[in-house]
């Protein structure tokens, strides 16, 4: 992406190579506010990465410190011990200890706590002191823990730890100044501390409570809303009903909001579009740009705008904490199916896209869980399907009212495909719980957060942080699938004409397919748009629009009449049986193969759901023709 | 649709005097007293705070009786029966240390 992140200042650029800085390690437990913190110091001076070797992703960012000089700030995986059990907790050790390869030890390290749950994350704080970097303890959600009547005695605190101690508010600014003092002066390394020899987490436990007394620690009353708001969304009979209205809440925002909001920016990308091919030269080179890289490119982008407004959506849930009760609500049906609540989240996610949603799996502590979510999360009817579903059903099927004015034929199909790629979901967490994931017992913990505000800076980070990840993606593999395709549309050149496009080396490809795929009812057009579509599902709509759209006979005749030659009433419904099941999308392999770092589980996902696809097409297609002329 | 969900408790018979945590009714307290868990689990509950010594409070049961939502030292965390009925608690007796 590009190097330079507009800073607040007119600074040099952040990500100049060569320049050394000091690095400072963040580090503390999940729900401490450590990203809301990082995010207040740092703001748009971040990037994301990779910790090298291992499927752990973590933030750098820049600060300056007192003295106007930069620091890079590196957030580590929120932990809540040093005791390597977890890939996220060997991350935070290795770093911390300088093992990291290719990573310095950290020059000082800031241990973010939550002071509203001080016993707890204490035990941290004294793990932390132990390894002897220069640290700074900062005591986050100042003004939950004095709303709520708590108290700390800050000083007596720092010198029981000896380490400097600052109480602070990432949502407010409060106290702040403290880091920024901490990064310019040379702080003191910690003295010994003297931590109970015996190295149990009750031994931590009971100096924690000891130090908390001693620096008169009062807990803050749990907040009544809190309560108030539990006994509400975790009521027997309203939980479930709020669930629910919530879970119908986020799709319809995602279609009634999004698919507009997705058209509006397709418009501006077909009229800049043709705007740009006015100021070129005609030919080839017009041809590359406009019907190669801009209409390649844009059919991905469209999707943009509904896949920020999902993770707005979820991030809003996520931080305001109702997304923890909706895991409580969900693990008892989840556990049918041998997973838990924890894969509730990923796979409602999967409904806009399932690469977010493999990512999300990294909350779900069980790697076997963790495997069956993320090897089910395609089944689930991304976003990407929603326009060849529209296409097809609507060029095949005829809009006919069913339930008065509330479903039509075309949406009870549309929600029929869904239903489907959600019962082979089921059905493949079955098979994968009871074969080669089984495992005895798949822990439900779960934290629960009080409930918040979600704060607008903080969801807005995110937002630009997942759609430059998107952005990236369709700048790098999905261009360069829609030049290849182009390349493969406009070759073998007849005297410096692009040929027909039956003579064109994309034809040739689909007629080499066209045998396996004939017993589906798909000939070699739709063959070639199988193998686009692995750039992006909707590609295939953008692919039988160029073939068609350069094809002499059917040149004058919209797509959907096209369609309607090219395939009988079977074949529409084999093509969407096809695409509900199939794992048509490079995006997922890659990342699945980055979060199991390895081909095998994505080659065995890829081949699964290509045989299910092919064998419930085949079916689909006979069944169908036997009774549909 | 999807989300059937199975209403009314289930509770099996209480034996005298209980001493396991998915024994306790919503709203009872009791100390920690040993977590019967696998190591990996047992670590993960004692960082969120259920270590032996500190008193526990059912706060509430989730739709359908499980998971139930417990509260520790002020953090509260929710787990299903399958963990909770593993933990022994003691009804009676103050707390070790805290609180």
């Amino acid at each position: 992406m590009g190097a330079s992140i507009a800073s607040c200042h007119a600074a040099a650029p952040v990500h100049d190579a060569p320049k050394i800085y000091r690095t400072v390690a963040v580090v503390g437990p999940p729900n401490s506010g450590k990203t809301t913190l990082f995010n207040r110091l740092t703001r748009l001076r971040q990037k994301v990465g990779n910790f090298p070797g291992v499927t752990v992703e973590h933030h750098t960012g820049y600060v300056r410190d007192a003295n106007g000089e930069e620091v890079a700030l590196v957030d580590l995986p929120g932990v809540y011990s040093l005791i390597p059990k977890s890939e996220d907790e060997k991350v935070a050790v290795d770093v911390l200890t300088g093992k990291m390869p290719g990573m310095a030890p950290p020059d000082a390290v800031i241990v973010v706590l939550n002071s509203t749950n001080l016993h707890t994350h204490l035990v941290l704080a004294a793990r932390v002191i132990a390894l002897g970097l220069p640290t700074l303890v900062l005591l986050n959600m100042s003004d939950e823990l004095r709303k709520q009547d708590g108290d700390v005695d800050v000083l007596t605190l720092a010198r029981e730890l000896g380490t400097p101690v600052a109480l602070v508010s990432a949502t407010t600014g409060e106290g702040l100044e403290a880091v920024q003092n901490f990064l310019s002066s040379a702080a003191p390394r910690p003295e010994p501390l003297e931590l109970p020899v015996i190295g149990s987490t009750r031994g931590y436990r009971e100096w924690a409570v000891r130090v908390g007394a001693n620096a008169g620690y009062r807990r803050p009353a749990t907040p009544v809303w809190t309560a108030r708001l539990d006994s509400l969304f975790l009521h027997r009979v309203w939980g479930p009903v709020i669930f629910a209205v919530v879970v119908a809440g986020v799709f319809q925002t995602i279609f009634a909001v999004g698919q507009p909001l997705s058209n509006l920016f397709q418009k501006f990308l077909d009229t800049s579009g043709a705007a740009l091919g006015h100021h070129l030269p005609g030919g080839m080179f017009q041809s590359l740009v406009i019907n190669g890289v801009w209409k390649g490119t844009g059919s991905v982008l469209v999707f943009l705008p509904q896949i920020l407004l999902l993770f707005l959506v979820i991030g809003i849930l996520e931080d305001s904490g109702y997304l923890s009760r909706a895991a409580v609500i969900a693990d008892r049906t989840m556990s049918r199916v041998g997973l838990n609540g924890k894969s509730f989240i990923p796979l409602l996610s999967a409904y806009a896209c399932a690469v977010p949603a493999i990512m999300a799996t990294r909350t779900i502590e069980s790697k076997r869980d963790r495997m069956a979510t993320i090897l089910i999360a395609p089944f689930m009817t991304c976003s990407a399907r929603l326009p060849v579903y529209t296409m097809v059903i609507a060029a095949f099927l005829p809009e006919r009212r069913l339930l008065g004015p509330f479903l039509g034929t075309q949406a009870a199909a549309m929600l029929g495909l869904y239903v489907l790629g959600f019962l082979m979901a089921v059905f493949t967490a079955r098979l994968l719980k009871s074969t080669i994931l089984k495992s005895k017992d798949s822990p439900f913990i779960m934290e629960m957060p009080p409930y918040r505000w979600p704060m607008p800076s903080s969801l807005g980070l995110r937002l630009v942080d997942r759609g430059k990840a998107f952005l990236y993606r369709a700048g790098t593999i999905i261009m360069l699938v829609s030049l290849l395709l182009w390349a493969a549309t406009n070759f073998p050149m007849h005297h410096g004409q692009p040929p027909q496009v039956q003579d064109s080396v994309v034809a040739k490809l689909g007629h080499v397919i066209e045998p396996a795929i004939r017993p589906l009812g798909f000939d070699w057009k739709i063959g070639v748009g199988l193998v686009t579509s692995m750039a992006a599902r909707e590609v295939i709509i953008a692919t039988l629009g160029t073939l068609h759209g350069v094809d002499p006979q059917s040149h004058a005749i919209d797509l959907q009449t096209a369609l309607r030659h090219e395939l009988t009433p079977a074949g529409a419904v084999a093509l969407l049986v096809f695409f509900a099941f199939a794992m048509q999308c490079m995006s997922t392999i890659a990342v699945v193969r980055r979060e199991t770092n390895g081909w095998k589980w994505p080659a065995i996902q890829f081949g699964y759901m290509t045989v299910v696809a092919y064998i419930a097409a085949f079916a689909a297609y006979h069944i169908v023709g036997h009774f549909v002329r | 649709m999807i989300f059937n969900f199975r209403f009314g408790r289930r509770r099996k018979a209480q034996p005298a005097g209980p001493s396991a945590l998915a024994d306790l009714k919503v709203g009872e307290s009791a100390v920690l007293a040993e977590l019967k868990l696998a190591p990996a689990i047992a670590e993960h509950l004692m960082n969120l705070g259920f270590v032996p010594g500190l008193v526990v409070k059912v706060l509430r049961c989730g739709p359908g009786g499980d998971p139930r939502v417990y509260r520790v030292d002020g953090t509260e965390v929710a787990m299903r029966r399958d963990l909770s009925e593993h933990i022994d608690v003691e009804l009676l007796g103050a707390p070790a240390f805290g609180d």
